[in-house]
């Protein structure tokens, strides 16, 4: 599914529904992917964490591992699993329209 | 694709930090991947859950040929030291955490942690000797009971 059409724009992804362009992300699409991730609304601490992922990944060039998010980001491992439930670490990748972590932790 | 794993039960039973650290990795990597997640630590792994212990966990130099070391060599004071804090500097590089900091960060991820009662019984130990993540000590009966519908992992 290279190109396909989510709030109102035609945006690139990979076989896995990860966004492969970040440059091409809104915070629409952001609150379009997350509903189809099943979460129906982005609250503040969700905000939080895309907003850190998003600049952390501008710096590093890959998204965060969950023990930088805490660390560095201040987000509660506990609170990060509570916002993006059943795969943290890849669901707020996937709305922060970053491509899927390759880490192991 | 083949059915999906939504449960996994891992037996952490060596204390050394190779033999910790690849269950705590599987166990925190099921977490990351929404699949719950039961720890079950005995014998020696009891070590990695032990307050007075945890920190010290060692790289095993002797008896263990993909040290590519000659035995002699690895029974020398120091060499477990090193290959220790070498391994430990490579792990924090790719945001492996400390045995402590990683028990947390699991168990705030949702899994369970358990210890084994033959081996408490055996060593004499209490729920005082563990780290506050451990949930509760329990036999193998248990441990079957809370692993029903799980893939078990013996490490």
């Amino acid at each position: 599914m290279p190109v396909r059409e989510i709030a109102g724009v035609h945006v690139d992804f990979d076989d896995e529904g990860f966004m492969t362009n970040p440059d091409q992300w809104t915070e629409e699409i952001a609150k379009a992917l997350a509903e189809e991730e099943g979460i129906s609304e982005l609250t503040e601490g969700h905000w939080k964490v895309i907003n850190f992922i998003r600049n952390d990944y501008k710096e590093k060039g890959q998204p965060p591992t969950i023990r930088r998010m805490n660390k560095v980001g201040g987000i509660a491992t506990k609170d990060l699993y509570d916002w993006f439930p059943q795969g943290p670490a890849k669901k707020a990748a996937k709305i922060a329209g970053l491509g899927k972590p390759q880490g192991c932790v | 694709m083949s059915e999906h794993i939504n449960k996994v039960s891992i037996i952490i039973s060596k204390g050394s930090l190779e033999g910790v650290y690849p269950g705590l990795i599987m166990a925190n990597g099921a977490r990351m991947e929404g699949i719950e997640a039961t720890l079950f630590f005995t014998f020696f792994g009891l070590d990695a859950i032990m307050k007075k212990r945890l920190k010290k966990l060692k790289v095993a130099t002797v008896g263990n040929p993909a040290m590519h070391m000659p035995t002699m060599l690895g029974m020398l004071p120091g060499m477990s030291a090193f290959a220790t804090s070498m391994m430990k500097k490579e792990m924090d590089k790719i945001d492996i955490p400390p045995v402590d900091e990683f028990l947390e960060m699991i168990k705030d991820a949702g899994a369970s942690l358990y210890a084994c009662k033959a081996t408490v019984d055996m060593f004499k130990l209490s729920m005082d000797d563990f780290v506050p993540q451990v949930d509760a000590i329990i036999n193998v009966g248990t441990f079957y009971e809370l692993s029903a519908g799980a893939q078990i992992i013996f490490t």
